[in-house]
């Protein structure tokens, strides 16, 4: 065997716990050799987060696994918060699709979130997909190991936080958290850590979150690049402005390409601590400029079968909204639709968040603002509202490039959807 | 005939006609459908991959380049092998992925009746060989035939 297992990883694979917990060593022992880990290190973090939220028919293997789990209480020692729930009564459906999600897709979802709560739930608010919000609770610390899955909250914890942590799957995220050890290769390395990439950023604006993103996962796909140049347009300070653009670049990443790890020059707490010399020898170079931005945007296949139909829903925020961004859209959509004598949005909009955000943002004036506005807040997953025939059928917009790589929802920039939800819904 | 030498990821000998994938298989798009609708043949649902979109998945010898997508692709790939819908084997022309080698791993650990040899490290002159339909057979130590 090639990872170095201590005396009590050693005891716990030969059954000093139980065949279920020798198991889930065992499993993570594989996982880490596969990548060539020549220990396991302890998980670090206060809490896990996990990314199986929704109580799918289909996955019963899964709940099988966890009964299991349960069963023989191989508990996890940490509490979690898991991705955001796929239904919510709140958000437009017709009949057919609500008789789907409630009878059909997600008829698991109460028993499955009881097995939740069995295994170490934080409490029945933690369904979102940005833990890492303060309002939240489960902000992990620098230097952190983690045991997170949810690609776009892995790439934060790495990137913005400085916590370690590999994308890892679906049970791998709950396995490490019950056995207490992951495997440590890849982005828990300081050498996997490294830049494969120079980004240089030269557009003539504050280039958008979402494509900007977009456009560096699709070229360095699995690798971690270094960004520089945005600084010029986010400043040096982790405020929560740039954590929320931080937030929205890198799931565009992550989806777009893979990406666990980015580090921005003179902002990002690795590139801070240790500038270029992050970046590995030999590292390849992209540059970005409002033409490559356009590009890329031009590349986004358009799934609908009329490319010209009017939009039904328009969803924001996958990931989750920050408050920063609840506010700042309410203000924009009340300046907005004041300039065209409107006090209603045009096509039925769905503004997404945390519920801890969602409590916070509703003790601010602006939350009967933008409810009277016509907009919904939700805590709903959209990426799972999405995924079934019926809806994949519904024109939705969108402005997360997350939500468009994983559904037929269509992408516009943000200044494309305030148009679009205040001046009316034909395709731009 | 030709022979190509790989990385062994979880072991096994099988024998069955290629499916391939040039583009990266998102797991979550391809057998979401075969999971929920149950379709046993796993009939590959993601729209964005054109070499794989409406194909048998099922028992077929799989190869690409990587997983891409939602961190559920491990699950996602353990479900279909527990509800013997799987692929006859993964061969990865790339390192293999975090998220494929959680679902194979977890298939190889917690499925007593259930195997599923991978393979990865092929190499990029496997994918651009190897065709469908092709027959594949996965001899010891990373060894596949493609004739």
């Amino acid at each position: 065997m090639a990872i170095q297992l201590t005396k009590e990883q050693k005891e716990i694979l030969n059954g000093s716990k139980g065949e279920t917990m020798a198991k889930v060593l065992k499993t993570m022992v594989m996982y880490g050799e596969t990548f060539g880990a020549k220990k396991l290190v302890p998980v670090t973090s206060k809490y896990n987060h996990l990314v199986t939220s929704f109580g799918l028919k289909a996955l019963g293997p899964v709940y099988d696994l966890m009964n299991k789990l349960i069963e023989t209480g191989a508990k996890s020692g940490q509490q979690f918060s898991v991705d955001p729930r796929p239904l919510d009564k709140n958000v437009p459906a017709n009949f057919l699709q609500k008789l789907i999600f409630n009878k059909f897709m997600y008829s698991k979802q109460e028993f499955y979130e009881k097995q939740l709560e069995a295994l170490g739930l934080m409490n029945k608010d933690a369904f979102t997909c940005t833990a890492y919000m303060t309002e939240v609770g489960n902000k992990p610390q620098k230097g952190d190991v983690l045991s997170w899955s949810e690609s776009s909250a892995v790439v934060y914890a790495n990137s913005v936080l400085g916590a370690r942590c590999n994308r890892n799957s679906g049970i791998i995220d709950l396995m490490g958290s019950v056995v207490g050890f992951v495997p440590y290769f890849g982005l828990l390395t300081d050498e996997g850590r490294k830049a494969k990439w120079i980004v240089k950023i030269e557009t003539s604006k504050k280039p958008e979150a979402q494509l900007l993103g977009s456009a560096i996962g699709m070229k360095v796909m699995e690798d971690v690049p270094y960004v520089i140049g945005l600084d010029k347009w986010l400043g040096k300070k982790l405020d929560e402005e740039t954590c929320s653009y931080l937030k929205d670049f890198g799931a565009a990443t992550a989806s777009n390409g893979a990406v666990g790890l980015y580090h921005i020059d003179k902002l990002t707490p690795e590139a801070k601590e240790f500038k270029t010399s992050l970046i590995e020898k030999g590292a390849k170079e992209y540059v970005i400029d409002d033409e490559e931005l356009e590009r890329v945007k031009n590349s986004y296949p358009v799934v609908w079968k009329n490319k010209n139909a009017k939009p039904k829903l328009c969803f924001m925020g996958c990931p989750h909204m920050s408050l920063e961004q609840l506010i700042s859209w309410t203000k924009k959509l009340d300046a907005a639709l004041k300039s065209v004598n409107r006090k209603k949005v045009y096509i039925k909009t769905v503004f997404t968040a945390s519920p801890g955000v969602v409590k916070e943002f509703e003790k601010t004036g602006y939350a009967p603002m933008l409810k009277n506005m016509g907009v919904i807040v939700s805590s709903i997953c959209p990426l799972m509202y999405m995924n079934n025939p019926l809806c994949s059928k519904m024109p939705v917009i969108t402005s997360s490039n997350k939500l468009r790589t994983y559904t037929t929802a269509r992408y516009y920039t943000d200044d494309e959807i305030l148009s679009q939800i205040t001046k009316g819904g034909t395709a731009i | 005939m030709k022979k190509f030498k790989g990385r062994v990821v979880t072991p096994g000998q099988v024998s069955a006609k290629a499916l391939v994938s040039h583009g990266g298989l998102n797991t979550l798009a391809s057998f979401q459908k075969a999971l929920q609708f149950g379709d046993k043949k796993a009939t590959c649902g993601d729209q964005n991959n054109k070499d794989l979109y409406g194909k048998q998945m099922a028992g077929k010898a799989l190869c690409l380049p990587q997983t891409i997508g939602s961190t559920t692709g491990g699950l996602v790939l353990y479900c279909a092998c527990a509800m013997k819908r799987q692929p006859a084997c993964l061969l990865f022309s790339k390192p293999i992925d975090s998220l494929a080698a959680a679902g194979a791993i977890l298939a190889e650990v917690w499925l007593d009746d259930v195997k599923m040899p991978v393979i990865d490290s092929l190499g990029e002159e496997f994918l651009n060989y190897v065709k469908d339909d092709m027959t594949i057979t996965i001899k010891e130590n990373g060894v596949v035939e493609v004739e």
